[in-house]
Parts: structure tokens; C-alpha cells; sequence
């Protein structure tokens, strides 16, 4: 319980410093990127919009500390601001109907690449110079090479526009009216397909290797060699002794990486433009759209936060040794 | 792994390298050097890294004048005259991939040292003072690590004025907390030794106890630490560019395929103007890889992979 | 004591091959337990003890090989199990109380769940009636049964080495096999747990390979024992009389490197490497205490075992009177 509460205050404390760092940076850079947004877009805006955009971003000449505390208290209660590229919709709209699709994909290509590269890195580990050990890691790292957005730009070509075998853009058909039915779940499968396999391509190399070292070191441990003696089958010693406790450390870096994993995510949707944050951040950064940008990274990063705290706890029960300390 | 935290790569490559790693032998330079140039991944890397800084260097002679100038018929596909092909501009492939070489290494280095440089600076700082210092070293390392690195890049470089110089800089704070953590627990199981220990009783200076006692020893993850940074550094420069927050008038690899995703490379057919420049990105950093783990495999035998299959019954 | 064999070690030869050097760990040696019987094998850090010990086991593997000799259980051949034979056999004939015991726990899965798959894997019990046997087993060891659902860090270091006697009794193996048990416990937990083995023993009949370098330990325990140096078997006789009067030089100085905690003061002699034999064309040897002059035409090599008493062997040089050098 001490362990949980402990991360608890550590992940509001980072939640606390990405606020502050939104705060201060409009506040201290040189004025321009912010002036020139208000000179792009004060025209369409009604006063009452402007005014609460010059607070979010420090143009009111209220002393700093009123501006730090307004401005935790508007983070909090969901306002954000308006989105200029998107106006006059509120930021916390657009990446409200947004932030599902991130989801999703971010979602499934973690744990298809979690689930698929650990399994590989367990059975490299047991069979040491076996097929899976010298032929897998280096192919998956070199693929693991490219970057996420790159090899979504190949994929995209290569299976959408040259083979045809998939469709290229958004997160469904056009025209399809989101519900339930088995026409509309099919089709967000097949638009989700390749973006989240070059997801899945780019990141599980990563997690084969550092499955396969961990298991590698466990396998050392007398615990296993015990298990060995006591004449358990080996599909037993595999699963229940060695990688139940080298994924101990994957589970953590599990939390880690999964703030990666997302921003990796945001540029394969850039490339296939799946209606998530990530192409919201590229409109965003083209429209000279500061509070949608904002609001992405915010919301990214309690989304990612709130994720390690899941984790955390899922620990606690993988790990009986921290229930104590 | 174009947004991916150098401490990702580090942290998965090496689980138990602080415990392995060369803390037992007092002098691990030469045979850290010794054993890295006779391993065949290692050779193959370097191999690589020295065929694009030979191109990266020479780009000025080799296609000479600036790459972005127009000087051909646009969208043309490679052919003995272009040997890459031609952008929907109509400037040469070849030309803006040689020349995007020198912005990405120079960068993807500089970031890589840099942020080596504040890692090792926290991490050892951390693990010599201990208590107070590091805890709180520890704590900003520790939330700048779960910050996610694409949407704080992007922040970051929307509001500083733009330019490579703030690519760097926000590389550099993206990236040096995932080199502080692996270099910390290293600092940490060194600054555990006897021989550390010892030379703290004998009242040498902390500084020298720093920098001749624990450093050293350090050798091999302080370099595969630095490998990982550069290939964060250039791929995460990369994915700035892509969004077109980089300095879109300079030629490197990433903004190579910001134009060509721009010009609507992937649905006029024109590969070649978007494979060259990604195909290097992964290139270097596949070879920066293989150095890496050439590394790990040489001061952490274990990780070997043996010839032979081990029977098991 | 001795009555037939239930394991024979004959001619046993490990070797682990490094990056380039070979380390012969256990070299040619051949002993023998009878049933019922505690035998006890003693030996300098590094003699190989352990090795002999996870090659009967069959738990050896990459740089170690076995490179010669047999290994027999009951007139079964071990060397030539393979797979699932093996795995059968294993624990429920022979099973290893090992040298670290304290990690040879799996911190993350309570000791009931560490016992419950022994009988689940060899008996096919259910699970209720595995975790009845396995309270059973910790009541034997004098152990609370609600620690089944302990995890290993919430017990004390006596506690989890009795759990660990336990799981290795749960089979009622015939062969136990004990490498150095109690090292790294106090005296006081020692006494209590190696009493408690013995009565254990006592009353289940079962044989015993006990391994350790203390040799008080040993000969308080074992019917019979051997001493190994250097891979090899230098001496091997009744524990009592080895005891009494040892014939081997090394075997005299293993004993004088644990004195006895009463009686008159004696000088330490220092184990054989403190005189190794320092010219060219013995350089290799590690092995008499006192090295006669004229060591020309020395083997540089531990020799063979040689019954010198009926039940008696010892490792005596071609060259030199073990009176000689027992002095
Ligand atoms: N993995 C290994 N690789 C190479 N040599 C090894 C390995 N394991 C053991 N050895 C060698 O084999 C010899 C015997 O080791 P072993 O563990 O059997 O000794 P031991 O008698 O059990 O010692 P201790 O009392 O310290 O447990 C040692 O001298 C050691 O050098
Ligand atoms: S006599 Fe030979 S075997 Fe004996 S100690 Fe001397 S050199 Fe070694
Ligand atoms: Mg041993």
C-alpha cells in the first residue's frame, strides 16, 4: 500500500511539472510564436474566447502567481481553450472525439508487439543459438531501425497504394456511420491492420531482446536449477519459474515505454491520417494552433501516467516482495 | 525508433549489466577496445558508420552546390543521370541524401554526446553524494522519463524559435534523463566497490574519486549509452522534421521526407523520393546498434549466442 | 555399514570448457553409496564437490561436460536418461538440497505453490490433496502449515532451509543429496537443522550424499566419507577412522583447518597450495604437504585410490611412504 501511494504522489508530481512547464513556456519565450497566432485568428473569435486565450497564455497583466493558479484551476475542470485550427471547437472537444481512435491503435499495437515479442524472447532465451535466437534478433532490430513514421510511409505505399491491399487513409470507410455492426467493426479492423503492424514491426525487437537478456539472467538463478532437480516438466520451469520472474522488468519498462510507443503512434497516424491526437498534433503545428498542441501533450501525458499507475499495480500483485517494502 | 528514449534501447539491452559489466577488472579499456574490434557485429557497424561519415564529409565534392536547387525535371525516377531519381521540385535524390547526411550525424552526435555528457554528470553526481542529492537527482530523472518524448518534443519546438540549434536543445532535454537512470545504477554498483570505498577512506578528493575511480570503470556503458542516444537523436530529429518543426530550409533526412510526404510522394508513385533517406536513417542506426550490442556482448558474455544448442532434458 | 550399492560413481570425469582453456573439475573419481547410508564427501572451495554432485544430479550444462566415466542408480544407467525418463527420475529418486539453499526458492510464488507442483507434476494430485501432503511434509520439518502461503522473504533463513528439506523429502526419495546445506546459517541453526536431518534420516531410511568442508560436521554425521582435492578423491574410509588417524597428508590439514572448539591449542597448517612445488617439471602439482626433495621423475599428478586397509583407500604416491609424509 506504502509502494502504491508512493508512485501515486510521484505520477502528480509529474503531472504537476508537465502543467508548469505548459504554463511558463508561452510565458517566457520570446513572444512571437504566440502574437502571431493571435494576429492568424483574432479576427474569427468572439471577445470572451480571446480573453480566456490571452489568460491561458499569459497576456493579461495579473500578477503571475494569479495567472499560475487560474490556470491549474482551468487544466483541472477541462478547459483548455479553443482549438484555432478547429475553431471555434474547444480543445478539450477535439481531442475528446480524438483521443479514442489514439487509443485504440496505440492500444492494440502495444499489446500485440508486448505479447508476440516477449513470448519470442522466452523461447530464444530457452533455446539458446536455436533458429529463433540467431536468425529473429537481427532481422527485428534492423526493422526496429527505421522510424515508426517511415516505415508506415512504406507500408502505406507499398500495401495501399501499389498492392491495394488495404485501404490508405482514416480509421473507417467514408460514409459509415460509427455503430456496432459487423460492417463497421470490420472495416476499422482493416484500416487499423497495417498502421498498427508497423507499430508492432518497429517496437518488438526491442522486447524480444530485452525478454530474451532477462531470461537469460534468470535461467542463472539457482531457483530454476532447483526447479530443474525437482523434475517439473519443461514447459513449467519456462513459464511458471523463469520468465514469470523475468517479466518482472519487462512489466516495468512496460509503463516506461509506453509513452513512447504513443508518440510513436501520433506519427504513423500522421502518415496514414487515422483521425486520432497524432493528426491533430500535425494540424495543430500547422495552424499555429498552440492551445490544441497543449492540450494533446497534456492529455498524452496524464493518459500515459494514469497507464504506469495501472501498471504499478498490476506489479504489486506480480511481485510479492514489494507488498512488504 | 524514431520517438523511442534512448533508455529504452539501453535498458532493454543491458538488464544485468550492472552487475556485470567491467566493475571487477580495474583497466577494461584494452580489452573492451580488443574484443570489440574482433567481433563481427562490431566490425560490420563500424564498417557501416564509416561509409556514411566518408559520404557525409565529401557531400560538398561529391554532388557539389546546393541540393536544393532545381535542377532537373521533377519526379523523374532514378536513371543514369539521377541515379536516386528527382523530387516533384525536380532536384537531385542523390544530391539531397548526401547532403542530408552531414545535418543528420552532425546533429544525431551532437545530441548523443550531449546528452551522454548530462546523464553521466547526473548519474555519477547521484551515485558519489548519495542521499539527499540523489533523490532528488533521481526524481527529476525519474519524471522526465515519463513525460512522453513525441508530444513534449513537440511543445518544445513549437514555442522556441525555430532552427537546428533547437532541434538540438530539445533533444537534448528529451533525451538525457533515459542515459542518467542506466548510468546511475552503474555509478551505483561501482561506487559500491571495495576499491571505491577504500580510496573515500584514504581522503582523496571527491572529484578525483569520480573521475579515476568510478569513471573508468564505466567505459562500456557510458558508450553503449552514448550509441543509444545517437540513435534516438537521429530518429527522434527525424520525426521533429517529419512534423515540420524543424527548419524546413535545411537539407537532412528528416526533412527530406517531410517534402516528399508533402509533395504526395506516396500516392504519385515516386518511392525514390522517400525510401533513400529512410533507408539511411535505419542503416545508421542498425549499424550503431550492432556496435551496441557488440559491446554488451563483450562484457557480458552470457548474452553470447553459443554455436551449439544447449541440450536440455 | 555398507551393503549393496545404491549409487555407484565410477571413473567420473567433468570438464568445463572456457574460452580457451579447459578446467578439469572433477577428474577420475569413483565412490560409491550404500543404502541407507550417509556418505560424505569433503573438500577445499573449488575442489569440485558441487560439480559431482549436478552431475549426478544431470543438472550440468554448457561449459560443463562429462567426459567419462558412469553414473549408476539401482544398476540404471544416469548418464543415459534422456528427456522425460529423466525428468521422472528425477526428485522422486534422487532429490538435491543445494548449496544456497536460500535461493533456491522462487521469490515469487509462495512455498506452498513450490511444493504443491512437486505432486502435481510426479503424482498427479489434485491440488487440494497436494497442499494437504505438503502441510503434512512442513509439519514434519516442524514448520507451521499456514507458511504454505508465505512467500520465501517472509520466512527466516532456518525456515526456508527446512522448507527446502521438506519439498526434497516430499517424494520420499532414496538418495539425498546435501551440498554444503547449512553454510550460510548460524551454528545454533546449523546443529538444530543437521539434528533434525539426522533423525529424519533415522526414521525414513533414505541415503544421504552430504557435502561439505566442514569436516567436524561431517564426521559427525557420515558412515563414511571422502575427501577430495583438486577434482580428485585423495582419501576414502569408515568416518571414524578417517577421523582418528588420517592417512592422507591433505586430509590432515583439511582437519586442522576447522579445530575443534575444545581441547589444546594447535598450530593452522595451511592447506597444500601454501607448498606448492615451484620447478618446471611439477608445476602443476597442488598436491603432498611435504614435497621430498628429489621430485625428478614426480607424476605432478594426484594418483589413483588404492585400498591399503580392506575398506580403506587412499591416494598414495608411487614415490613416497604415506608414513613419510604424515608427519
Ligand atoms: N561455469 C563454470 N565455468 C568454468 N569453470 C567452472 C564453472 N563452474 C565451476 N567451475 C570450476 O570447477 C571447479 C569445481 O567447482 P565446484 O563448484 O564443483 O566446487 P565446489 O567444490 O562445490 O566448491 P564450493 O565449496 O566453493 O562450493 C572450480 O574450481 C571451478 O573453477
Ligand atoms: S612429490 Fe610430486 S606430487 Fe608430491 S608434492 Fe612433490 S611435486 Fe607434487
Ligand atoms: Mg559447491
Amino acid at each position: 500500500m506504502r509502494f502504491i501511494v508512493r508512485r501515486l504522489a510521484f505520477y502528480l508530481l509529474a503531472f504537476w511539472v508537465s502543467i508548469t512547464l505548459n504554463f511558463l513556456l508561452p510565458r517566457f519565450m520570446p513572444g512571437d510564436p504566440v502574437t502571431r497566432m493571435f494576429a492568424q485568428a483574432a479576427n474569427k473569435m468572439q471577445p470572451h474566447q480571446i480573453e480566456q486565450l490571452r489568460q491561458l497564455f499569459g497576456l493579461d497583466e495579473r500578477p503571475i502567481w494569479q495567472q499560475y493558479l487560474t490556470y491549474v484551476q482551468n487544466i483541472f475542470t477541462g478547459q483548455m481553450g479553443v482549438s484555432i485550427s478547429r475553431f471555434p471547437t474547444p480543445v478539450s472537444e477535439v481531442i475528446g472525439s480524438q483521443i479514442g481512435w489514439t487509443l485504440l491503435l496505440g492500444g492494440t499495437a502495444l499489446v500485440i508487439a508486448v505479447l508476440i515479442g516477449n513470448l519470442l524472447g522466452i523461447l530464444a532465451a530457452w533455446r539458446r543459438g536455436g533458429v529463433l535466437d540467431s536468425v529473429f534478433p537481427p532481422i527485428l532490430v534492423f526493422v526496429g531501425s527505421f522510424p515508426y513514421f517511415w516505415l508506415a510511409m512504406a507500408a502505406l505505399y507499398l500495401f495501399g497504394v501499389v498492392l491495394g491491399w488495404f485501404p490508405i487513409r482514416h480509421a473507417f470507410d467514408a460514409g459509415m456511420t460509427p455503430d456496432l455492426s459487423w460492417t463497421f467493426v470490420s472495416s476499422v479492423a482493416t484500416h487499423l491492420f497495417l498502421p498498427a503492424l508497423t507499430i508492432v514491426l518497429v517496437s518488438i525487437g526491442g522486447w524480444m531482446l530485452g525478454m530474451r537478456n532477462t531470461m537469460i539472467a534468470t535461467t542463472a538463478e539457482d531457483y530454476i536449477l532447483m526447479a530443474e532437480a525437482k523434475g517439473l516438466t519443461n514447459n513449467r520451469i519456462m513459464f511458471r519459474y523463469a520468465a514469470r520472474n523475468a517479466m518482472l522488468p519487462s512489466v516495468t519498462a512496460f509503463g516506461m515505454s509506453f509513452g513512447f510507443i504513443v508518440g510513436g503512434a501520433l506519427l504513423t497516424e500522421v502518415v496514414f491520417a487515422y483521425p486520432g491526437v497524432g493528426y491533430q498534433l500535425l494540424a495543430a503545428v500547422q495552424g499555429l494552433d498552440y492551445p490544441l498542441m497543449q492540450g494533446i501533450f497534456l492529455t498524452i501525458t496524464a493518459a500515459v501516467l494514469v497507464a504506469n499507475f495501472l501498471v504499478d499495480i498490476v506489479y504489486v500483485r506480480l511481485d510479492p516482495r514489494v507488498r512488504v517494502s | 525508433m524514431s520517438v523511442t528514449n534512448p533508455s529504452e534501447t539501453v535498458a532493454l539491452a543491458t538488464p544485468d549489466a550492472p552487475a556485470s559489466a567491467p566493475a571487477s577488472t580495474r583497466r577494461p579499456r584494452r580489452g573492451l577496445l580488443r574484443g570489440i574490434l574482433g567481433n563481427r557485429k562490431a566490425a560490420f557497424g563500424a564498417c557501416v558508420l564509416l561509409l556514411f561519415g566518408v559520404v557525409a564529409l565529401a557531400a560538398p565534392l561529391l554532388a557539389p552546390g546546393n541540393p536544393s536547387l532545381i535542377t532537373a525535371i521533377a519526379s523523374q525516377p532514378p536513371s543514369l543521370e539521377h541515379l536516386f531519381g528527382t523530387t516533384a521540385k525536380g532536384q537531385d535524390v542523390l544530391a539531397l541524401t548526401m547532403h542530408g547526411a552531414r545535418t543528420s550525424l552532425l546533429v544525431g552526435f551532437v545530441v548523443g554526446a550531449a546528452a551522454t555528457l548530462v546523464g553521466l554528470l547526473v548519474g555519477v553526481a547521484s551515485a558519489y553524494f548519495g542521499r539527499v542529492i540523489d533523490d532528488l537527482l533521481s526524481l527529476v530523472t525519474n519524471v522526465f522519463l515519463l513525460i512522453p518524448g513525441l508530444p513534449l518534443l513537440v511543445i518544445l519546438a513549437a514555442f522556441l524559435p525555430p532552427g537546428i540549434g533547437t532541434v538540438v536543445v530539445v533533444l537534448i532535454i528529451t533525451g538525457w534523463a533515459g542515459s542518467a537512470r542506466v548510468l546511475r545504477s552503474q555509478a551505483l554498483s561501482i561506487r559500491s566497490k571495495d576499491f571505491v570505498a577504500a580510496a573515500v577512506v584514504t581522503g582523496e578528493h571527491p572529484l578525483r574519486i569520480m573521475f579515476r575511480e568510478i569513471l573508468p570503470n564505466m567505459a562500456s556503458i557510458v558508450m553503449s549509452t552514448f550509441l543509444a542516444c545517437v540513435i534516438f537523436g537521429i530518429g527522434a530529429q527525424a520525426g521533429l522534421e517529419f512534423l515540420g518543426l524543424g527548419d524546413a530550409s535545411v537539407v537532412s533526412w528528416g526533412t527530406n521526407l517531410y517534402w516528399a510526404s508533402n509533395d504526395g510522394a506516396l500516392f504519385t508513385g515516386a518511392w525514390w523520393a522517400f525510401v533513400p533517406s529512410g533507408l539511411c536513417i535505419a542503416l545508421v542506426a542498425f549499424a550503431l546498434a550492432m556496435v551496441n550490442y557488440a559491446v554488451d556482448e563483450v562484457t557480458n558474455p552470457r548474452l553470447r549466442t553459443t554455436k551449439k544448442g544447449r541440450t536440455r532434458a | 555399514m555398507s551393503t549393496t550399492p545404491i549409487l555407484e560413481v565410477t571413473n567420473l570425469r567433468v570438464e568445463y570448457h572456457g574460452d580457451n582453456r579447459q578446467v578439469v573439475a572433477v577428474n577420475d573419481v569413483s565412490f560409491s553409496i550404500g543404502e541407507g547410508e550417509i556418505f560424505g564427501l569433503a573438500g577445499e572451495s573449488g575442489c569440485g564437490k558441487s560439480t559431482v554432485a549436478n552431475a549426478i544430479m544431470r543438472l550440468l550444462k554448457d561449459p560443463a561436460e562429462i567426459t567419462g566415466g558412469q553414473i549408476r542408480f539401482r544398476g540404471r544407467d544416469l548418464l543415459a536418461m534422456r528427456g522425460e525418463e529423466l525428468r521422472r527420475f528425477r526428485w522422486k529418486e534422487i532429490a538435491m538440497i543445494f548449496q544456497s539453499a536460500m535461493n533456491s526458492l522462487n521469490p515469487v510464488m509462495t512455498i506452498g505453490s513450490q511444493m504443491v507442483d512437486i505432486f502435481t507434476t510426479h503424482e498427479g494430485l489434485s491440488v487440494k490433496q497436494a497442499r494437504s501432503r505438503s502441510a503434512e511434509l512442513l509439519r514434519l520439518v516442524s514448520i507451521d502449515p499456514v507458511r504454505l502461503d508465505s512467500y520465501p522473504h517472509q520466512l527466516s533463513g532456518g525456515m526456508r532451509q527446512r522448507a527446502v528439506i521438506a519439498m526434497a523429502l516430499a517424494l520420499e526419495p532414496s538418495l539425498l543429496i546435501m551440498d554444503e546445506p547449512t553454510t550460510a546459517l548460524d551454528v545454533v541453526v546449523q546443529q538444530e537443522i543437521m539434528a533434525q536431518i539426522s533423525d529424519l534420516q533415522r526414521q525414513l531410511g533414505f541415503s544421504v550424499l552430504f557435502i561439505t568442508h566442514d569436516m567436524s560436521l561431517m564426521v559427525e554425521l557420515s558412515h563414511r566419507m571422502a575427501v577430495m582435492h583438486s577434482g580428485r578423491l585423495v582419501e576414502m574410509a569408515d568416518a571414524e577412522l578417517m577421523f582418528a588417524s588420517p592417512l592422507h597428508p591433505y586430509t590432515l590439514s583439511l582437519m586442522n583447518a576447522f579445530p575443534p572448539l575444545t581441547g589444546p591449542r594447535v598450530r593452522l597448517t595451511g592447506l597444500s597450495d601454501s607448498v606448492r612445488a615451484t620447478d618446471g617439471t611439477s608445476g602443476s602439482c597442488s598436491f603432498h604437504v611435504a614435497c621430498p626433495p628429489d621430485r625428478a621423475n614426480c607424476s605432478g599428478n594426484i594418483p589413483d585410490l588404492r585400498e591399503v586397509q580392506p575398506g580403506r583407500f587412499v591416494a598414495e604416491h608411487p614415490r613416497t611412504s604415506i608414513e613419510g609424509t604424515a608427519a
